[in-house]
């Protein structure tokens, strides 16, 4: 007996990229196999777009992440970054 | 000439105003110079001096580099090596010997720095701090990728170019450190170590632009050398031009030619991944699609018998099952018909042609049974006058059993 599909459709949205595509890619290969029961194959299709989509979005942002750590009464703080775009070199 | 004669007079002069004539004489007349020879018999007692021999092929001298003198050197002196030495020639009056107080020495056929790059890499390499089995491997999708580099340089323009390119969204965590100028290392190994100690930092990007062997001093000490190789991070060495080869590169987990190879090989291709994933949603949809069709098979050949194998409790669970994966298809649908109309066409609406769903729009329907949503299967399933709901691909059908009509033994399928 297959084991069954795990994971909720709260938790697709808010996996890492990489732990996404890997279980969207293990969620296909368990469905691929054609052990699952009609209910469970469709819950393992429906939580494959979810994921499919996180990862879509993911891949299709294009706003920049970029943070400086700064050292700050002796520790590090993180702070959005101020990228000066003049040629220092 | 005539032979000198104690009794004539002629001036007698003791051991030591021999000596002290001779230096102050050499004082005069020769000062300071610069004396080229090998260095040999090098001894470097407790004291810190270094006391030497300069050889050449017919003679000898003898050599003292005194201990302030010699730690500002950027080399070892060694034996065998050819070098210039500029200092004093004197007379070292208790032994009688004459002697030359280096002040500066080079080595002849190579600058300073170039040997004690050489050096420095000749001891670390015998530490096997360079060994390929220290070497660790960069993660396929590291959560966020720390930079060590001069804040404005266009090191990190060039990093940020090549992130922009590949990864938009990758997180960047930026250390800045002076990279060139004395000190400047003990900044590139405070901030490697800040770096490190982030948690989610999964990679770091060493990197600098092209310069001088001056410039590039820093990241040919051995201060920065160990901390690269203290770094439990994986470290991608990025310095100067192709053809520049620094400690740190040695030392770093991985060396790439530029700051921008060093930011291509830290992060996931975003246009690989792209298709990786276009791959996988097509083979979703056409499992999901086979997996609904095999499902259709089965039920039509009457292969399987609920009814009869399972104990009443587990057939309801079953339906409930049932119920909620009807109730998941359904929305399944209207996600994706809103998905369609929000304007993610190209991931959804290829979904959406090719999915089971697709199998519904083609004119096959899901039916359920309308007292508790159970999907019906079999003819068996249903009694004459009860209602059912009928669903489409777009909208539904109330519908009430007339007849029914159990498959026959050998599987025909009902037209």
């Amino acid at each position: 007996m297959a084991d069954p599909v795990e994971g909720s459709g709260a938790a697709a949205a808010s996996l890492p990229f990489e732990d996404a595509l890997e279980k969207l890619e293990s969620l296909v290969e368990r469905l691929e196999d054609g052990e699952l029961p009609l209910e469970e194959a469709l819950a393992a299709f429906e939580e494959g777009v979810r994921l499919t989509r996180n990862c879509a979005e993911q891949l299709e942002r294009a706003e920049r992440r970029i943070e400086e750590l700064v050292g700050e009464g002796g520790e590090w703080l993180r702070r959005p970054a101020d990228l000066d775009e003049e040629d220092e070199d | 000439m005539s032979e000198p004669s104690a009794a004539a007079g002629p001036p007698v002069y003791s051991v030591s105003q021999v000596l002290a004539g001779l230096k102050g004489l050499l004082q005069d007349r020769v000062g300071r110079l610069w004396v080229s020879g090998e260095v040999s018999n090098l001894r470097v007692p407790a004291s810190g001096h270094a006391y030497f021999t300069l050889k050449d092929d017919a003679g000898q001298l003898r050599a003292v580099l005194f201990r302030g003198a010699a730690r500002r050197l950027a080399f070892d002196p060694e034996d065998g090596l050819e070098v210039l030495a500029y200092g004093e020639l004197t007379v070292y009056e208790s032994r009688g010997d004459l002697q030359l107080i280096v002040q500066q020495l080079e080595p002849r056929g190579r600058g300073a720095l170039q040997l004690a790059f050489e050096q420095l890499r000749g001891r670390l390499e015998g530490e096997g701090l360079f060994d390929a089995e220290r070497k660790q491997e960069l993660p396929a999708w590291p959560r966020v990728v720390g930079v060590v580099t001069s804040s404005g340089a266009a090191a990190l323009r060039d990093v940020v170019h090549v992130v922009e390119r590949r990864f938009p969204a990758q997180p960047l965590l930026l250390a800045s450190s002076r990279v060139q100028g004395a000190g400047a290392e003990d900044e590139l190994a405070a901030a490697l170590e800040a770096l490190d100690a982030q948690p989610d930092v999964e990679v770091i990007l060493l990197v600098r632009g092209g310069g001088s062997l001056e410039d590039l001093q820093p990241f040919n000490t051995e201060r920065l050398a160990r901390a690269i190789a203290a770094c439990a991070t994986p470290v991608v060495s990025g310095v100067g031009h192709e053809v520049d080869v620094t400690i740190a590169d040695l030392a770093a987990d991985l060396r790439a030619a530029t700051p921008s190879a060093a930011a291509a090989a830290a992060l996931p291709d975003r246009e690989r991944v792209a298709i990786r994933l276009d791959r996988d949603a097509r083979r979703l949809v056409t499992a999901g699609r086979r997996a609904i069709e095999r499902m259709r098979n089965r039920a039509d050949a009457g292969a399987e018998s609920l009814r009869l194998q399972a104990p009443r409790e587990r057939l309801a669970a079953r339906r409930g099952q049932l119920v909620a994966a009807g109730r998941a298809l359904r929305r399944e649908i209207q996600a994706l018909l809103a998905a369609r109309a929000a304007g993610m066409a190209a991931s959804a609406g290829r979904l959406e042609t090719l999915s089971p769903l697709g199998v519904v729009a083609r004119g096959y329907a899901i039916v359920e049974r309308a007292v508790d949503g159970a999907i019906v299967r079999r003819a068996g399933d249903v009694a004459v006058g009860d209602g059912l709901r009928v669903r489409l691909a777009e909208g539904e059908l109330d519908a009430r059993v007339e007849a029914a009509r159990e498959a026959s033994p050998s599987g025909s399928r009902r037209s």
